[in-house]
């Protein structure tokens, strides 16, 4: 079951969304349960559902946060956190772990201090932990966004990091 | 809005265009293209195959004489995507959008068919087999849940209209009473398609039994077993079916209002059924006074958010409501107190999709199909070692046999049959001894398997039964909500001991700890996603003990699956090409050029990637 860790990536959301979001509640509203549809659209509007959309939701449909945050924590479709703008995956299956991989994600999770299934606070990096993903013959691989790095080892990653986003 | 007659005038008039597809005689439109539209195909850029025969045809002058049509899933998904051409039936398969341009101009224009294309039955040994019709895949098949899959274009109301849909809705809504439409339902036989094969019939009774102003009729889509996808291509190919067949259901039990619940991860479907609804609405076949009857009733689509549970009807409910997805316990039953609190009827997909022939046909032709309590067909998702991978729907009481060896083409690459496993992480495996056996509800349940939605997964020698029980432990482990303890902590149990035992740990008691744990948790779960999670366990272990046992006692895995019980090895057929060395991801191997090579055992991973790549077959695991 998924992740309750809060992200901390700033909420950049504008006044357009929320106005957005706001308007479609209205409608949403009248439904009955109208509380997962509600959040997929927030979701929609947002990528995600950030502690500050969960607000909006309880408060628009006027049921506590609990409930709505409950409910986003629940279900495996939901984000508490954002993808960031380069996804980073680390295969964890057995040949890649067997060469390293573990040591490699550790590496990524200090270097950007964070852990796997989040998201740096300035939105750059979010970081997974893969199941195999095929090319085990370059073991350990990591991906950022549609890029494989194979046979990569923990001393790989800050150069990797440097090569994309500065 | 549309009367009785409108609906009626569009059947005469589409019928002639429609001559072509069903190959009734002349019409205007002298061929019907069918690109198939489904999941499978279109993730095989078959969208983009329908649009370049649209253009390629215009090209070439002929949009008035050929009609090219995006429908749902043919079943034949392994061979996709796949492109029917009418009159001729023919069957070209795994059509790639640069084929379209030879198609049109060999076979539209010039009249010769494109060989290289047709589908080639595997049984005749690569014998061409030009109509759909005639390939083993389709001869064998009863298609009633299916009918329209392949047929239609999905997203046009006319032509279900005009293979007969919604007269079922009109029949009853003028000639059958509420309790009149429940009779013929319940002496069709017809049980629950969704797994447990609850008398359909029975459950339409309680819920019309139960008095309340509001009541709710609701569609169970949340298809969630692995490997199991009948309900979408029931949903991506034949969307009003399932309206329809709601409708009745709210005038038999005496509700206004439906819910389908869907899994979001269905784009297709989810969009093909919006469109259904919309259509419907616009033809006032949803909404007031219903083909000007007088009865209300209309259907909102709430989608899932990726919860395995929420397949379960307490717990379906309970997420419609906007609540984390957990069960909830019976009584009281749905047909009692359901979605919010008032009286609910719950059928899934494919159950709805027989309703409407059903009350045309009538009950006594459903009941001539299948065996003595299972009546009908049941639609099964073939998957695994398969040769045709792909949609099934047979008469109850076919037996396995008929559906691996004939319509699915057997087992490729000459492996042996070991068993079949259905009903997904709630069913259980059918050894190759019970081959034989006729499919039907009873017979899957008393030899500790059950029908489950469909799914039918083919496991051949090189599948470990232990390996595959522990697969479908950690799947319910990961979907488990929680709620209940027994299921909660129980099936993480159940999975510990199972990595256990193939990790090379396993002890002879851990049988028998294993089968109580599994009585317990089937005894004292809540839901039946608990109630059912040991079930992979317990057949496993009924028809395969030997297996476990080889891993406990003998530290060995028989299919070379479990990776900590193999080792792989060098035969003296290695002629020292060097190949594997330089493949294998840890340096395992090593040996000089034209001299036999060596795999260190403690390093190796146990990827097998030196023997995937070895020319010679001449390394080994044992």
């Amino acid at each position: 079951m998924p992740k309750t860790k809060l992200t901390t990536v700033t909420f950049n959301g504008t006044p357009e969304q929320e106005a957005a979001l706001r308007a479609e509640l209205e409608a949403i509203k009248t439904l009955d349960g109208p509380l997962m549809p509600a959040m997929q659209k927030a979701q929609e509007i947002y990528g995600y559902l950030p502690i500050e959309v969960q607000k909006i939701v309880a408060e628009e449909l006027n049921v506590p946060l609990e409930k709505v945050f409950g409910i986003a924590t629940f279900y495996a479709q939901f984000n508490l956190n954002p993808a960031g703008k380069y996804p980073i995956g680390v295969c964890l299956g057995t040949a890649c772990y067997v060469k390293g991989s573990g040591e490699v994600l550790a590496r990524f999770e200090k270097e950007l201090g964070i852990s796997q299934s989040e998201c740096t606070a300035d939105g750059k990096y979010s970081l997974v932990a893969t199941r195999c993903i095929g090319c085990c013959g370059l073991a350990p691989v990591a991906t950022v966004g549609q890029e494989v790095y194979g046979k990569i080892t923990p001393d790989d990653v800050p150069a990797i990091l440097a090569k994309h986003g500065n | 809005m549309k009367t009785l007659e409108d609906l009626r005038n569009i059947r005469e008039t589409l019928k002639v265009t429609l001559a072509t597809r069903d190959r009734m005689g002349d019409s205007p439109v002298k061929k019907h293209i069918m690109c198939c539209g489904g999941t499978g195909c279109t993730s095989s850029k078959s969208k983009q195959i329908y649009k370049n025969f649209v253009d390629e045809i215009k090209k070439a002058g002929l949009e008035n004489e050929i009609q090219v049509v995006l429908t749902g899933c043919f079943g034949l998904c392994a061979m996709g995507p796949i492109v029917i051409v009418y009159p001729e039936e023919t069957f070209y398969s795994m059509v790639k959008p640069e084929d379209v341009a030879e198609i049109v101009s060999e076979h539209l224009v010039n009249g010769r068919l494109v060989h290289r294309l047709l589908y080639k039955d595997k049984a005749h040994e690569s014998h061409e087999v030009p109509k759909l019709g005639d390939t083993d895949f389709y001869r064998k098949q009863k298609r009633v849940a299916l009918r329209n899959c392949g047929h239609i274009d999905p997203e046009n109301i006319d032509e279900y209209i005009a293979y007969d849909g919604y007269e079922a809705l009109a029949k009853c809504l003028f000639e059958l009473t509420p309790q009149q439409v429940i009779d013929t339902v319940s002496q069709s036989g017809l049980r629950g398609r969704g797994g447990g094969g609850f008398p359909t019939g029975m459950k339409w009774q309680f819920a019309k039994n139960t008095q309340n102003i509001v009541k709710y009729v609701c569609c169970n889509a949340d298809e969630g077993d692995p490997g199991a996808f009948m309900d979408r291509s029931v949903l991506e190919g034949d969307p009003h079916a399932v309206i329809e067949a709601m409708i009745i259901a709210g005038y038999a039990i005496g509700s206004n209002q439906g819910y389908v619940y869907v899994r979001a991860e269905y784009p297709i479907a989810v969009q093909r059924l919006s469109v259904a609804i919309g259509q419907a609405r616009e033809y006032g076949l949803l909404g007031n006074d219903i083909l000007g009857s007088g009865f209300a009733f209309d259907i909102d689509i709430r989608l899932g958010a990726g919860a395995f549970v929420c397949g379960e009807e307490t717990a379906l409910m309970t997420s419609i409501e906007g609540n984390r997805g957990e069960p909830r316990p019976r009584p009281p039953f749905p047909a009692v107190k359901g979605l919010f609190g008032k009286p609910t009827l719950l059928n899934n997909v494919e159950t709805y999709a027989n309703i409407p022939q059903i009350i045309l046909k009538g009950a006594d032709w459903f009941a001539s199909m299948g065996t003595e309590k299972s009546k009908g067909t049941k639609v099964f998702a073939l998957g695994g070692k398969i040769t045709n991978t792909g949609l099934v729907e047979v008469p109850m009481g076919t037996t396995l046999r008929e559906i691996i060896e004939e319509i699915g083409g057997g087992i490729p690459g000459g492996k042996k049959f070991k068993a079949a496993q259905t009903g997904g992480p709630s069913g259980g495996c059918i050894p190759a001894s019970l081959i034989d056996t006729p499919i039907d509800y009873d017979n899957l349940i008393s030899i500790g398997s059950m029908m489950g939605s469909g799914g039918l997964i083919v496991m051949d020698e090189d599948t470990c039964m232990v390996d595959i029980a522990k697969f479908f432990l950690e799947f319910t482990v990961d979907e488990s909500c929680g709620k209940c303890t027994p299921c909660r902590i129980g099936t993480k149990r159940l999975l510990e001991i199972l990595e256990k035992i193939t990790s090379g740990k396993g002890e002879p008691e851990d049988i028998d700890r294993l089968t109580e744990l599994c009585r317990y948790i089937k005894d004292n779960a809540l839901c039946g996603l608990g109630q059912t999670a040991p079930n992979p366990v317990l057949s496993t272990l009924r028809y395969f003990k030997d297996e476990y046992i080889a891993h406990i006692n003998d530290k060995r895995c028989p299919a070379g699956v479990c990776k900590k019980l193999i080792t792989y090895k060098i035969t003296d057929a290695c002629k020292g090409c060097t190949l594997c060395a330089r493949k294998c991801p840890v340096g395992a191997i090593s040996g000089s050029v034209r001299e036999k090579h060596f795999i260190d055992t403690k390093t190796c991973i146990k990827c097998g990637v030196c023997m995937e790549n070895c020319k010679f077959g001449a390394i080994i695991k044992e």
